[in-house]
């Protein structure tokens, strides 16, 4: 075991930290979170920026126009990014992190020549079409059909929780091609085109009042046989091999911003009066030890996939302790807030200080609630957890 | 960086977890129950694998180890349960002549409040007996301390014996006595890991073959999800505990007093909530003295009353996180 980096680890970490410091002083203001053309241009500038420096598509292999990085590199980009608070992948993470390195393994030269070069420079935007209405937690009943008709599959169906749709150029769908009971074995993926006719998108407001996702209504449009990723009904496999790139970085941003957040937590505890009170100030120690925990169970997990293990189900044990871990945070923040995290605006600090970060903390205890149902509920997770790494007996 | 056991580590805890299975498997730890003397033959043996000279210099017969070996070491130590003041006298190894070979068993107890009852484990088998407290680490000739046995220690493999202790020889200052308690808390968090990861494996291995309505009990939810949080609390606690050894072995990696409290605290949840969850699993057979899991929920107890409370150990993260 070994927690130190090497010189090339090191003299990566301190390039970036110099890309980073000049860099980020020219990005523009950030957006409104509820403008998403401004939040769309934002992300994608960031991106381009990444992508001339050389840090577009850090951990896409480099026959896929990626930098190639390992595991332990990947950490290291993410930790500095972090630090430096520059800013989220935002609606580039569909195109870079599921629907890219999808057609990088499983894509034709032709179809990975047309459509990883516009993610990797931020032109293009993808959006995912995977959950339905009738298709959550069993995401193998979905139910959009795609009939095929001379060079195109016509498709017609509906999808939800379809994060940046109204701003997205393709969406990564997965359609109906065989039998209506074929569950996995009938599954197709298809790179759909947003311009093309057929196409409604409608925002959902979620319970934090923005409009994170959307329902996507699909009424016979038409998509290239071309766009088609991988074998007619093999799109539940294609699907699943992009799982096998995660490396156990997938929450490394979040996990390093909640201890930052801890730490502005016991700053306000501090100026509220509050740190004195041995409960309040004990769990924040004890959270606090759970992220240290869940940080050392990362760079575990990191190092494992550096010697090239095969990645297995260990990121349902890390999402299963980190999503719960974080609806606690949330839940520490507005205990410390009381009366001030009824508001979901920045109120006047009363000691005529500096705000105190009440919307933030509103915020995130309330964003918090999606975390043990969004990419797996936890109860699917400790399905899995149950199922394939202790071998229990399915249900 | 490579956070992960290397093949030598992998080796070692095998090894261990061969010599615990051959030498100490559970059966012939029961027959011990209620024994007053620690088996000096098996002190011997755990001596002779290396438990109590890992981290000793070669010069002095040592494998000069650091202390992320230690913990994979003591891991399969708490898994088996083996009993005794192990961790105890392993720390001692160059601070008290004849621990690191077994010749002398060495015993630790923190000092309490004026009005608590101090309470040592295996007092009759120790040569030496340290003392614990915010000013130091002091030696206590056990054999010189007013005593009385305790009929019934809750854990049946441990006796134990209210003292009245004295003051002692001090041995180490404030800082040598905080740096004392920091590796006791590591050492002592991976025995409670591997304790907890050997009760997750017997409420799996009981939910695979116990049936009920025609099918295993670990088909139904309500058992697989208690299973799959014990999983997850038993590998959070084992990186914590692997994360705060290392970072004791190389100090610029970041601040092992916090990373060992937290190890600590991660280390007492996971045995203890593992512990009542395998008995939950049992069903009532899990209340039973003949299915081993109360022992594993009374070492835990034992092993964590060891350690500061966890209160203490909450502030040491909260102020240093």
């Amino acid at each position: 075991m070994d927690l130190r980096y090497t010189g090339a680890e090191e003299q990566f970490r301190l390039e970036l930290r110099r890309w980073l410091a000049r860099t980020l002083p020219t990005l523009g203001p950030k957006p409104s979170p509820m403008d998403w053309p401004a939040r769309r241009a934002y992300d994608t500038a960031w991106q381009r920026m990444l992508y001339d420096a050389g840090y577009g598509g850090i951990d896409w292999p480099v026959e896929g126009g990626g930098r190639g990085a390992g595991p332990v590199e990947h950490l290291v980009y993410l930790e500095e990014l972090e630090r430096a608070g520059a800013p989220y992948v935002g609606v580039n993470f569909v195109g870079l992190l599921h629907a890219g390195p999808t057609i990088v393994a499983e894509g034709t030269a032709e179809q990975r020549a047309r459509f990883l070069p516009p993610i990797l420079r931020g032109e293009q935007v993808w959006c995912q079409g995977f959950s339905e209405p009738g298709a959550g937690s069993d995401l193998a009943a979905l139910r959009t059909r795609a009939v095929r008709d001379g060079e195109d599959y016509v498709v017609s169906g509906s999808k939800i929780w379809t994060s940046h749709a109204e701003v997205a150029d393709l969406c990564e769908l997965l359609v109906r091609t065989g039998p209506e009971n074929s569950r996995h074995g009938g599954i197709t993926w298809l790179a759909m085109p947003m311009e093309a006719s057929g196409i409604e998108v409608r925002p959902m407001r979620t319970m934090a009042g923005s409009t994170e996702f959307a329902e996507l209504f699909m009424d016979e449009v038409r998509v290239p046989v071309a766009n088609r990723v991988g074998p007619e009904n093999d799109g539940w496999r294609v699907t699943m091999v992009t799982l096998s790139f995660e490396r156990g970085t997938a929450f490394v941003g979040e996990l390093l911003q909640s201890m930052e957040l801890l730490r502005s937590m016991r700053s306000l505890a501090q100026r509220l009066g509050m740190w004195e009170d041995a409960e309040t100030r004990r769990r924040l120690g004890r959270l606090g030890a759970e992220l240290d925990g869940l940080w050392a169970m990362t760079r575990r997990t990191v190092s494992q996939a550096a010697r090239g293990g095969a990645p297995g189900v260990g990121g349902s044990v890390f999402k299963l302790a980190f999503s719960e871990l974080r609806q606690r945070i949330g839940q520490y923040g507005v205990d410390l807030l009381g009366p001030a995290a009824l508001a979901w605006d920045e109120l006047d600090p009363a000691d005529g200080g500096a705000p105190l970060g009440n919307a933030e903390l509103v915020d995130t205890w309330v964003n918090g609630f999606s975390r043990t149902i969004a990419a797996g509920t936890s109860q699917i997770q400790r399905n899995i957890v149950a199922e394939r790494i202790l071998g229990l007996p399915k249900g | 960086m490579d956070f992960d056991l290397s093949e030598d580590e992998r080796a070692l805890a095998d090894g261990m977890r061969r010599l615990c299975q051959g030498r100490f498997p559970l059966a012939r730890l029961r027959a011990g129950e209620g024994d007053r003397l620690l088996d000096r033959a098996a002190w011997a043996e755990l001596a002779g694998a290396g438990v109590f000279s890992l981290r000793a210099p070669e010069a002095s017969g040592g494998a000069a180890l650091g202390m992320a070996q230690a913990a994979v070491v003591f891991e399969e130590l708490g898994r088996a349960l083996v009993a005794g003041p192990l961790v105890a006298s392993h720390l001692a190894a160059g601070l008290v002549e004849g621990a690191a070979d077994g010749e002398v068993v060495v015993g630790v107890v923190r000092r309490g409040g004026p009005s608590r009852p101090a309470l040592v484990a295996h007092l009759e088998s120790l040569g030496a007996l340290l003392v614990l407290d915010d000013n130091g680490l002091y030696r206590v000739d056990p054999s010189s301390i007013d005593s009385r046995p305790v009929e019934r220690s809750v854990d049946p493999l441990t006796p134990l014996w209210q003292v009245v202790l004295p003051e002692g020889e001090a041995v180490a200052d404030a800082a040598g006595a905080a740096s004392f308690g920091r590796d006791h808390a590591v050492l002592s968090s991976a025995l409670l890991v591997g304790m907890a990861s050997a009760t997750l494996d017997m409420a799996v291995a009981y939910a695979t073959t116990r049936e009920q309505f025609g099918r295993p009990i670990g088909a139904f939810q309500a058992v697989k999800h208690l299973c799959a949080d014990m999983l997850v609390r038993a590998d959070t606690a084992r990186c914590a505990v692997w994360g705060a050894a290392l970072t004791i072995d190389q100090p610029d990696v970041g601040d092992g007093d916090r990373a060992a409290a937290g190890a600590a605290l991660l280390a007492v949840e996971a045995a203890s909530a593992n512990a009542k969850s395998c008995i939950q699993v049992h069903g009532g057979m899990g209340f039973t003295w003949e299915v081993p899991a109360h022992l594993y929920l009374m070492r835990s107890r034992l092993v964590a009353e060891s350690l500061e409370p966890t209160g203490a150990l909450a502030d040491t993260v909260a102020e240093r996180f």
